[in-house]
């Protein structure tokens, strides 16, 4: 385990020197959050309606933005290279660079979202339902986000081809995730959906790796 | 499986094929849908509801059917192209994409355009529609993955690995669709509440469903067979194709001289 635990440890000094792009992502997501009151009215009863789903679509959206840096760097360098020829199994070296996708990108979306259920007025059952959606659903942005990301590292123009493939897979995800939000505001248990997220989390935990290692060495060609 | 596949990763054992394949389904399928439609809109007799409107299922349900069938075989193409490193099953891929494409397009149109007259409204963020306008967005996907890459090879490889996770999350997008709406508004709008159709109406959709896969068919083979020749255009198999249908033109052309 030693040297996917340092490719951590250097993957995230990586990402705290790169302190502007780490940040852009999150500034992204205040932005998103910020134009819709703006956009549908400061109406604390209607934000609160379309709260969970503008805080989802917002995270799925800079969550996009911050995976094309997943392997962008350790490709143009080289280093991803060397990683594949290393004796560390592939799939372990993509479960640590996804980690790190997870570190560094979303887990600042998720402190940040107290803030938010007070922008958008979401009652207290509802925020905690939403902790619970985004704590188990994110790690899935970076799990299947990364096997696109890994297929279109060798591209110049990845972003918006990103965002085409991914977009339609994250969808059954966003329905569990809002819905589970809405169940917690009208005071129905919604371990129903937290556990369909739980189980789509495990599922993506032991194929993706191995998905993420083939695209890496389609990539490489 | 093995045996019987494996000759057909020579590209020109693939293109023959095509080539036998290609006049039955063209024949059949040009046939069978001329039978069909017009058995269709002009002979079955109209529904006691929805009137002459319902004669737009012998378009919709044909074209909603095969769009997932050819999502399938997309990905089974992938499959077969991943595990066994079989390069005209990519070419197979990326041929049958864009007839998918188009045909889940035809059933979207069809969808609305039925719609109007028996929901109110063009569209309705019904379980159904959703669904099939994600399945568009995952063959665009697919399609616009393959062409950004230069190597067609590479491309292939890498669009049939977005096929592969398209095909794992097709069924947990059908169901999560069906849940949400069913979450969101209790009944559902149009529902095939008697599968039992009466038999006039339903032979002529039978044949039109058999027809639009034969000519679907017979559109992939055509495009197969083109990105065959398009990736091994410097090959001589090629080179000797070409030369031959050069000659019998040639000859053609001389008898009619004469």
């Amino acid at each position: 385990m030693t040297p996917v635990m340092a490719l951590l440890k250097r993957d995230l000094t990586l990402a705290f020197h790169q302190r502007a792009e780490l940040l852009q992502p999150v500034i992204f997501f205040l932005l998103v959050i910020t134009l819709f009151p703006l956009a549908v009215g400061p109406n604390a009863s209607t934000l609160q309606i379309i709260g969970p789903g503008v805080i989802w679509v917002a995270a799925i959206l800079s969550s996009l933005l911050g995976l094309e840096r997943l392997f962008r760097d350790d490709y143009q360098d080289g280093s991803l290279e060397h990683l594949m020829l290393s004796t560390t199994p592939l799939p372990l070296i993509a479960l640590a660079k996804v980690t790190t996708h997870w570190l560094t990108s979303i887990v600042p979306l998720i402190v940040l979202s107290p803030l938010l259920a007070i922008f958008l007025h979401l009652s207290e059952a509802m925020y905690w339902a939403l902790l619970a959606t985004l704590l188990l659903g994110t790690p899935l942005l970076s799990l299947v986000g990364a096997i696109a990301v890994a297929l279109t590292v060798g591209l110049n123009r990845g972003g918006v081809l990103l965002a085409l493939l991914l977009v339609p897979i994250f969808i059954p995800l966003l329905i569990f995730a809002t819905s589970a939000v809405d169940s917690a505001a009208m005071e129905l248990p919604y371990t129903a959906q937290l556990a369909f997220i739980a189980a789509m989390l495990l599922f993506a935990l032991a194929l993706a790796p191995f998905a993420i290692a083939y695209a890496l060495k389609v990539s490489q060609n | 499986m093995w045996k019987w596949l494996h000759p057909y990763a020579k590209p020109e054992r693939s293109y023959q094929l095509c080539q036998t394949l290609l006049p039955w389904f063209a024949v059949l399928g040009g046939l069978s849908l001329l039978v069909g439609t017009f058995w269709g809109l002009a002979i079955a007799p109209a529904d006691y509801q929805q009137g002459e409107a319902f004669r737009i299922i012998y378009i919709h349900v044909p074209s909603a059917i095969l769009s997932k069938t050819l999502y399938c075989t997309m990905a089974v193409a992938a499959f077969i192209g991943l595990v066994w490193q079989v390069k005209t099953a990519f070419m197979a891929m990326v041929a049958v994409a864009p007839v998918g494409a188009m045909i889940t397009f035809v059933s979207l149109i069809t969808g609305a355009a039925w719609g109007k007259p028996m929901w109110g409204t063009w569209w309705e963020w019904d379980a159904r529609l959703t669904s099939q306008l994600i399945l568009m967005f995952l063959f665009i996907g697919v399609m616009s993955l393959y062409k950004s890459f230069e190597d067609p090879q590479q491309g292939g490889k890498a669009a049939g690995v977005m096929a592969m996770v398209g095909i794992i999350n097709l069924p947990i997008i059908h169901y999560s669709v069906e849940w949400w709406n069913s979450l969101h508004q209790g009944a559902t709008l149009l529902k095939m509440d008697k599968p039992s159709m009466a038999t006039e109406m339903l032979w002529p959709l039978l044949v039109c469903i058999v027809s639009w896969a034969l000519v679907s068919g017979a559109i992939f083979l055509l495009r197969l067979q083109n990105e065959l020749l398009r990736r091994e255009i410097k090959r001589p198999w090629v080179v000797a194709l070409v030369l031959n249908n050069n000659e019998s033109n040639n000859t053609a052309s001389a008898v009619n001289k004469e």
